[in-house]
């Protein structure tokens, strides 16, 4: 197990390979459908949000309201990756973005971005929303809650060992590229 | 409350925190399964884990709590309307209470105004039967494993599949390719043969009703079940896609009439967080047993 610690340094990235396994501890920002679409057509990040040696991580937690005004978060496993996929190489790009948490796996427009800035795709267990949220140590803010809701809203989050494998790594390599292939082979046999 | 309105509350945080019997004894038979020291293996230790938390903290097993799906066996003579009006109730309750995410998005403005309420949402499903018993059953599926859910059309010419059984399997065994990764694997597959569109896809969700290692009474969709269960976990897509050799953990089909223009083989997905559960409900409305 390799520990990451945000802020994250280029050297740090890229000397990560498909098939790390990593423990992430520090800051991360969720951000899904709603977040990407608007970064990418312009929209500013909230001040006090900066996404540069940070992590975007794809999912939209359940949250308590707690009676002090704090959210407590109950449930946060990663939501699907591909439907960033249109967006994502340019956010990495634009934000200085250097690792992306999620599920699925993405398609070569990300890798391409992972390889030219310097970035990875960590694939945390989809569905494993206990265990993740076990190791949301605090929720320190919240953004954008009104205007796309809470599963959609930016929340920046601290945590602490959080499990993640690196699918897509900075040299080009994808898991996902890899296991399709290989899966196809074999059915071909079996057709 | 409402006897109705908690036995149903209680149901829907059960189904949400608790994963059924059969589900669990087959992730623990995959867990053996996995090669030691592979990041499947990994993967299926996390999933083990998260659903022994869930069930100790009553807390969504996945945050994605899903679409609320209904499906009631009643008595002839059932007050359907109050039902409906009480299980809506359920829904803001449990949401209210952390069961369910707000999870419930206005399509056209893009409001989610938190109560899980609205069009569709939640879907109910009711069924007379002669039977005296009130039946509740509840699946929460979620978005994740719905995207990679496929309705082929066939003849499927690109994947040379025609309109008979080894061209069936071909385009399941096709949707379970394309799933690899997004529907978070090990999952299921609900199946429907035939239909309309509409029907296809019902009745294949349908099939998510039955235990996981019950056998299909119809002998050509039961070996068509077996063949398509074995030639998956051949594929080595595994846990999560992380390659290894559970990629899936069943494989329910079911046959409907369709018209003779139309061919329909609709694929329902579900991920391994498998959130189905039921209960019979007495005279009172209390919980007289549950069903999974």
């Amino acid at each position: 197990m390799l520990q990451l610690t945000t802020p994250i340094s280029e050297a740090a990235i890229r000397s990560l390979k498909v098939g790390d396994e990593v423990l992430i501890s520090g800051v991360v920002f969720t951000g899904r459908d709603a977040v990407h679409k608007y970064l990418h057509e312009g929209g500013a990040l909230p001040p006090g949000v900066s996404l540069q040696g940070g992590i975007i991580y794809h999912c939209g937690p359940v949250m308590m309201k707690q009676p002090d005004g704090t959210y407590q978060c109950t449930a946060a496993g990663p939501t699907t990756s591909i439907r960033e996929e249109p967006y994502q190489g340019q956010i990495i790009h634009d934000f200085g973005v250097r690792a992306v948490i999620g599920k699925g796996g993405m398609g070569d427009r990300t890798a391409e971005a992972c390889k030219d800035d310097g970035c990875v795709y960590l694939h945390a267990i989809g569905g494993a929303a206990q265990v993740l949220a076990e190791c949301v140590k605090k929720v320190r803010n919240v953004y954008f809650a009104e205007e796309f809701g809470s599963p959609e809203a930016i929340w920046e989050l601290e945590v602490a060992d959080f499990p993640a494998v690196v699918t897509i790594d900075a040299h080009g390599h994808s898991l996902h590229r890899e296991i399709m292939a290989a899966s196809k082979a074999e059915l071909e046999k079996r057709l | 409350m409402s006897v109705l309105l908690e036995s149903l509350v209680e149901l829907i945080r059960r189904t949400s925190a608790e994963l059924p019997d059969d589900v669990n004894a087959a992730l623990v038979r995959s867990l053996e399964t996995e090669k030691k020291g592979t990041i499947a293996e990994s993967a299926l230790k996390i999933i083990e884990r998260n659903i022994e938390l869930a069930k100790r903290k009553s807390q969504p097993i996945c945050q994605d709590t899903g679409s609320v799906i209904f499906y009631v066996e009643c008595p002839v003579g059932t007050d359907q309307i109050t039902f409906e009006e009480t299980a809506r109730e359920a829904v803001k309750e449990a949401t209210k209470k952390g069961f369910l995410r707000q999870n419930s998005v206005d399509s056209i403005t893009g409001k989610n105004d938190g109560t899980n309420l609205g069009p569709g949402a939640p879907a109910m499903h009711f069924h007379q039967h002669r039977s005296s018993e009130l039946a509740v059953r509840l699946v929460l599926k979620g978005g994740g494993c719905e995207n990679v859910g496929a309705q082929y059309s066939l003849p499927a010419e690109k994947l040379h599949a025609n309109r008979d059984v080894d061209g069936c399997r071909k385009v399941i065994l096709d949707a379970v390719l394309q799933a690899q990764g997004k529907g978070c694997g090990p999952g299921i597959l609900g199946i429907c043969i035939g239909g309309d569109r509409a029907t296809g896809y019902e009745f294949s969700k349908q099939q998510f009703l039955r235990l996981l290692d019950d056998r299909n009474p119809d002998p050509q969709l039961d070996a068509l079940e077996q063949d398509i269960f074995k030639t998956a976990n051949e594929l080595g897509i595994g846990p999560m896609g992380f390659g290894g050799k559970t990629t899936l953990l069943g494989v329910k089909i079911c046959a409907a009439n369709r018209v003779p223009a139309s061919y329909f083989v609709s694929i329902s997905y579900m991920c391994w967080a498998y959130r189905r559960q039921g209960v019979v409900l007495n005279a009172n409305s209390e919980i007289e047993k549950w069903l999974y």
